[in-house]
């Protein structure tokens, strides 16, 4: 008998005669309190805030300056393939396009990385990545040390983590992003920035 | 068979590993300090969300419904798994887990694996097996690091090294890290934002060069062959997504039914665990994405005593866990003793009940561990799938104390009951002879009356191993029932 068929039936001799489980009750909140789209994107920047992410405000008009000005100490910016070509028409560091073919340790000569998102999550302060073409493969945003992340509000931003499920696809590669990358492993004391980027931008755009 | 062991050798029983624990300062100054933030602050995490009753409600339904269907559950996640590009492999026990990913890693010709923190690879005892094959494993979590470099063990399930503080880390890294790979600085402090910047620098080689990586996963869903990991540091997303080669070791009790239970979990998890709204990273992955991440993907399913886990009708419940480690930082016991007293990867009042079903009770570590609780509730209380610890504590004395039928390796069979606990059971049946023969128990009781100023401090003979630890109570000058009688006897 193959190990697979052995588990199988010690689980079935195991649960034989098992009353059946009761059905899972879901009377738990889709979202946690009631918010305008506004307070929603208020909400968002918040808890974002809170785990060490800067978060910036800006229109259609005003995200080639912001964005030059984020990238400013940078020298070179890897780019997704379907990146708004005019958000980055004022920066200055070289653009690096992403090749299947490059290495890591070529990542890790790379100073900043732009993405777009596929949507936010307000009452956990969560960006969610799936690798769509604005964000590109799962690496780009994970060896750089500069992240800086576009969220389209109030289009992209969702309330709570149920709500985002609903409209994520699981067969996409997802990457859910709650802050810089942290730890807390000594002494419980938090330090930002271990493997992922140090420093996370957020831009919320349209939301003057 | 060579049966379920937890990567761990020989160790004393609780009783005397708590006993010297309980006599270093340093260890239970770092434990105190670091259990009593973290719960502090998941108070405050858990009282954000109104309806947090009722999501722990929705969480131990689900994890019941799927082990009720377990078999159409994992069979429905390698049909999943399989269809988006992966392979799943399936193990009875630790060591057919250990062949698989060696014989997985060594088919790639490559003699290295960066690893993301896994309890169910340290429950196999994994980086022993590979190094026995050749295959070096680095730990890349920042706190399996300092457990790998210090050549120690892990004392908490989601902060493996809270038993270590700043200065002994710094030594460690200084003394160790040169050995594994690039050294500490040489002018290294122990400020904890030198330490992870060092621990950066030592592991972004490791990663970068990394072409096999070995996972766990926190929940693996049925539906769609999702694989999910959360995390903080980063070090997950490097494993999970750089090499070409991801091994994830999973135990059977990790799946869901479908994406949509993750709701529940990815609001109750990081609030437990790090008392934070979500952690700072989560990776979902399903098989393998065309030309984004690791073109193989493999998953080994594994058994190692949760199927005769499965088989105990209160036991079961503790397969539920979802490894928050929230009963950890709320035990009495587990503040004092320490992670390492409990002689298992899986320390706390979870691993006092989980332990002992996996391993089985007749290993004297194991037989005292369901003594390793003064019951005081604390865990059941803030567990998230509101597995009840404290009944399974009872349940599994009494399975030590009287034997029993059990499931051991998929078999059924009676359990002797363990040794050393004969005149705990002489006394028990002392105790209900007595109890149903009322005319002996009030001759006793006036008998001890009349005799109390002899009472000993301390039991002889095999009574003197319970006085060792506590007080024999004062004995009344008259027995209660001879009061009542005398007092109130007359009433109607």
């Amino acid at each position: 008998m193959s190990t697979r068929d052995r588990i199988l039936s010690r689980i079935r001799r195991a649960t034989a005669g098992a009353p059946d489980a009761p059905p899972v009750p879901r009377d738990y909140l889709r979202v946690h309190g009631s918010r305008t789209p506004a307070e929603t994107a208020d909400l968002l920047a918040a808890n974002l805030t809170e785990y060490r992410a800067t978060v910036h405000r800006t229109d259609e008009d005003g995200i080639a300056r912001l964005l030059a000005r984020l990238l400013a100490a940078s020298r070179t910016v890897l780019v997704p393939p379907a990146l708004p070509g005019h958000w980055l028409a004022s920066a200055t560091a070289t653009r690096v396009h992403d090749d299947p073919a490059s290495t890591p340790y070529d990542l890790d000569r790379v100073d900043s990385v732009v993405t777009g998102c596929a949507l936010a999550i307000a009452e956990t302060g969560t960006l969610v990545l799936d690798g769509g073409p604005d964000q590109g493969r799962r690496r780009i945003t994970l060896v750089p040390d500069h992240h800086v992340c576009v969220v389209r509000v109030p289009d992209q931003v969702v309330d709570s983590v149920p709500q985002a499920l609903e409209r994520l696809d699981p067969t996409r590669p997802l990457t859910w992003i709650s802050g810089p990358s942290a730890t807390s492993d000594i002494e419980l004391d938090r330090v930002e920035g271990v493997h992922g980027p140090r420093t996370l931008d957020v831009v919320l755009l349209g939301a003057q | 068979m060579t049966g379920t062991h937890l990567g761990m050798p020989a160790f004393p029983p609780f009783p005397d590993a708590a006993r010297e624990a309980v006599r270093d300062g340093v260890l239970r100054a770092n434990l105190r300090h670091a259990t009593h933030t973290i719960r502090g602050k998941r108070a405050r995490a858990v009282a954000e969300l109104a309806d947090w009753e009722r999501l722990r409600a929705a969480g131990k339904a689900v994890k019941d419904h799927t082990l009720r269907h377990l078999d159409r559950y994992l069979l429905q996640l390698e049909a999943s798994v399989t269809a988006a590009g992966g392979t799943v492999h399936w193990a009875a026990d630790a060591d057919e887990a250990n062949r698989i990913v060696t014989d997985l890693v060594l088919a790639t010709g490559e003699s290295e694996v960066v690893k993301v923190k896994s309890m169910a690879t340290q429950e196999t005892g994994l980086n022993e097996a590979l190094e026995a094959a050749g295959i070096a494993a680095y730990e890349t979590d920042l706190a399996e690091l300092i457990v790998q470099l210090g050549h120690d063990r892990p004392s908490h399930i989601l902060v493996p090294a809270i038993h270590r503080n700043r200065r002994e880390i710094r030594d460690i890294f200084r003394s160790e890290m040169g050995g594994w790979g690039r050294p500490a600085p040489e002018d290294l402090g122990d400020d904890p934002r030198e330490l992870a910047e060092a621990a950066r620098l030592h592991l972004r080689e490791k990663f970068l060069r990394a072409k096999v990586a070995v996972s766990g996963a926190n929940f693996v869903v049925a539906e769609t062959g999702t694989m999910v990991v959360l995390e903080s540091e980063g070090n997950g997303r490097m494993c999970l997504t750089l090499p070409d080669t991801l091994i994830s070791v999973v135990g059977i009790e990790k799946v869901v039914p479908t994406f949509r239970d993750l709701e529940v979990f990815l609001q109750t998890l990081p609030r437990s665990s790090t008392a934070e709204r979500m952690n700072p990273y989560t990776t979902m992955w399903t098989g393998t994405h065309e030309g984004d991440g690791p073109s193989a993907f493999h998953l080994v399913l594994l058994d190692n005593g949760r199927t005769d886990t499965l088989a105990d009708a209160t036991g079961r419940q503790a397969l539920r866990c979802i490894r928050c480690s929230a009963c950890l930082n709320v035990c009495p016991v587990y503040e004092r003793a320490g992670g390492h007293a409990y002689g298992s990867v899986y320390p706390g009042p979870i691993g006092a009940v989980l332990s002992p079903q996996l391993r089985g009770t007749a290993g004297a570590v194991d037989a005292s561990l369901p003594y390793a609780s003064t019951l005081c509730g604390a865990c059941y209380e803030v567990c998230p799938v509101a597995i009840d610890i404290p009944e399974i504590l009872l349940h599994l004395r009494e399975r030590v104390v009287q034997g029993g039928p059990v499931t051991r390796e998929g078999v059924r069979v009676r359990l002797r009951p363990a040794h050393g606990h004969t005149a705990e059971r002489a006394a028990m049946r002392a105790a209900r002879l007595l109890l149903d023969h009322p005319g002996a128990l009030r001759a006793g009781e006036r008998l001890l009356a009349r005799a109390r100023r002899l009472r000993p401090r301390r039991l002889p003979g095999p009574g003197r191993a319970w006085t060792d630890t506590r007080e024999l109570p004062d004995i009344p000058a008259e027995p209660f029932r001879d009061w009542w009688l005398r007092e109130r006897g007359n009433r109607p």
